[in-house]
């Protein structure tokens, strides 16, 4: 139940998968036991999407054929969860987390940076195709709130003024490394750490 | 404090690289085979003794539950799952072994998969943790081609598979058996329960579905002994616990600590104390998002296990602390939350789906106040007929922070109410 928009209205009227995409579903769908092809749907769904830069409803017919399932059954699946796009997105995909602990460290002051900075406001796609937004639930870096992802990756420690510096590199297309903005290293704490010190580099 | 020497998450951090190589410095995959020589019933003797109990909100002792799968096998094979779709509200910790500590959680999927004679562990992480799984796909790459995994793995004579599986953004999915319909590529909705994944889980097979810190800890409780792991923290509530502490905190961080240690201890060693000082603290959710809130009076000696915080009406589940200081909307916060469990419910059940909708509209208006204070027991009594009558947990779940809120804020919520009046009037 949460998958977010609908399907988009222009749909392409064909999908084939590239050889060297399909090489990998082969790869994919002979991990699992013989008969459980059905298992790989997910994955496939995701290699199309990456593949065509969204979801349309002819991948997802298309992956139905290649594992035998029903078209609903993908369809189904395809609805139901949040990361599939039913329709085109940016270059850059900024999934915002809403959610309480990166509510409570300021996810409000990033929604406020984006639609400053991109004029998009709780979910759409920027007119020049760079930016879309979508408001999501937590994405599990709570102890590094607040967060955006951007396509694959995760920012983190942000604030309004290192978010509009993210957007400005991104609208330049230059794609700073993932990861805290603020240098600290994973989720230790920013300073004051008081665990596992002799593992520090250098040590061992 | 805990000491470093006791510490398992010795990269935590990721002050090491996670590669094999750098693992096995750390200790991980050092003579697998002798943990595998002791035997199945042995393992879960152990683990049973140890006193571990799930890691990923339930609590449910680990070694128990690894007893309920089969001894003989009536020619199905049998599968271990690992629920890493860590996506409770506050919770990140697996999220660290995965792209730190990658080893840890694979030698403990051998050895657990062992245990109750699995042909095979199925690793579910979330979608969005792109990064952690092209990790743990190259560990599990190198695992296999060292031989630790897969044919003969560790040279034991037994045969185990481990297959990663990403999911595409569902909380559901963590429910144990909406994580199993999942990965047979179905939508993530809850089974009906019985029959048991022990019993009937993945494909049809006997299936034990364990949090991902759970496994990981296992390998190290054979090697120490199980004494050692209870020798730490309290009695029913031993060993370490990684612990997700977040929101207003100076210093956010993941930390491995021992279980039982008081939550103002944790917060003032590890994470800076609260932001303006322990004294400007409103209320904490110690377990993540499903769990009741604590009021400041509470925080102020509570400890983090199982036993003291159910004793609190709270829990400890996933042992994330979301911490609220005195700036804090504490019904916004709460509404938030009811946001969350109205997009995540799946929609099998009537009071779940309608429920979580209706509890966040009426949360939100009662965020400007603007509602009767009849409606906070109309709100209460909602949250009773969500609890306990749904397929899955994720209905209580939506329903308990409510409880708490009304619990513990009652009167700042009737302010509100009057003020609106007032102002309206």
């Amino acid at each position: 139940m949460s998958g977010a928009a609908g399907p988009a209205v222009e749909q392409p009227a064909s999908f084939e998968f590239e050889p060297e995409v399909w090489a990998q579903a082969e790869k994919i769908i002979a991990r699992y036991p013989e008969g459980r092809q059905q298992s790989a749907v997910m994955p496939l769904l995701d290699l199309a999407q990456r593949q065509h830069g969204w979801l349309p409803q002819a991948a997802i017919r298309c992956v139905a054929e290649k594992l035998g399932m029903p078209y609903i059954r993908a369809y189904e699946v395809a609805t139901f969860y949040t990361m599939y796009n039913l329709a085109p997105v940016g270059k850059f995909h900024l999934q915002l987390c809403r959610t309480t602990p990166c509510w409570l460290r300021g996810a409000d002051e990033l929604r406020r940076a984006i639609k400053d900075r991109t004029g998009l406001s709780h979910a759409g796609v920027s007119d020049d195709g760079q930016f879309s937004l979508v408001e999501v639930e937590c994405l599990g870096a709570c102890c590094n709130a607040p967060m955006i992802q951007i396509n694959d990756d995760f920012y983190e420690d942000l604030d309004y003024e290192s978010c509009t510096n993210l957007l400005d590199r991104l609208a330049k297309d230059d794609v700073p490394a993932p990861g805290p903005v603020n240098g600290r290293r994973f989720s230790e704490p920013a300073e004051g750490r008081k665990t596992l010190l002799d593992r520090v580099e250098g040590a061992s | 404090m805990l000491q470093d020497k006791d510490r398992i998450f010795t990269n935590l951090y990721g002050d090491q690289p996670w590669n094999l190589a750098d693992a096995q410095k750390r200790g991980i995959w050092d003579n697998t085979k002798a943990l595998l020589d002791m035997g199945p019933d042995s393992i879960i003797g152990q683990i049973k003794e140890s006193g571990l109990r799930g890691r990923g909100g339930a609590g449910f002792p680990t070694g128990l539950k690894w007893s309920f799968m089969p001894k003989e096998s009536d020619g199905r094979p049998s599968y271990l799952v690992v629920n890493a779709d860590e996506s409770e509200p506050g919770t990140c910790k697996d999220r660290e072994i995965m792209r730190n500590d990658p080893h840890r959680l694979l030698e403990g999927c051998l050895v657990a998969g062992f245990s109750m004679k699995a042909s095979a562990a199925y690793i579910y992480i979330r979608g969005e943790f792109v990064m952690e799984a092209r990790v743990l796909q190259a560990a599990i790459e190198e695992a296999y081609e060292a031989g630790l995994i897969g044919k003969n793995a560790c040279g034991s004579g037994y045969d185990y598979d481990i297959v990663l599986h990403r999911g595409a953004g569902a909380y559901i999915c963590g429910e144990e058996t909406a994580l199993i319909e999942s990965l047979e590529g179905k939508k993530g909705q809850p089974r009906l329960k019985p029959p048991f994944p022990a019993a009937v889980g993945l494909y049809g097979c006997p299936s034990t579905v364990n949090n991902v810190e759970s496994i990981a800890v296992a390998p190290e409780i054979l090697r120490r002994g199980a004494a050692w792991f209870a020798g730490l923290g309290r009695p029913n509530n031993t060993g370490t616990k990684l612990f997700c502490v977040s929101g207003h905190v100076n210093t956010p961080c993941n930390v491995e600590e021992e279980m039982g240690i008081p939550l103002k201890e944790l917060i003032e060693k590890h994470c800076g104390g609260v932001r303006g000082g322990w004294d400007n603290l409103l209320a904490i959710i110690p377990g993540g998002s499903s769990v009741p809130m604590l009021p400041k009076s509470v925080c102020d000696e509570v400890l983090m296990d199982f036993d003291s915080l159910k004793a609190e009406q709270s829990g400890l589940g996933t042992a994330a602390v979301i911490v609220m200081d005195k700036s804090t909307d504490i019904v916004e916060a709460i509404a938030n939350l009811a946001h969350f469990y109205m997009h995540e419910s799946c929609g099998q059940c009537t009071p779940c789906r309608e429920g979580t909708g209706w509890m966040y509209r009426v949360l939100t208006r009662m965020v400007r106040g603007q509602a009767s204070v009849g409606e906070i027991d109309q709100l209460y009594e909602v949250t009773k007929q969500v609890e306990g009558h749904t397929i899955c947990a994720l209905g209580d779940a939506a329903a308990w922070p409510i409880q708490g809120l009304i619990r513990h804020f009652r009167p700042e919520m009737e302010r509100r109410i009057l003020e609106y009046r007032k102002q309206a009037a």
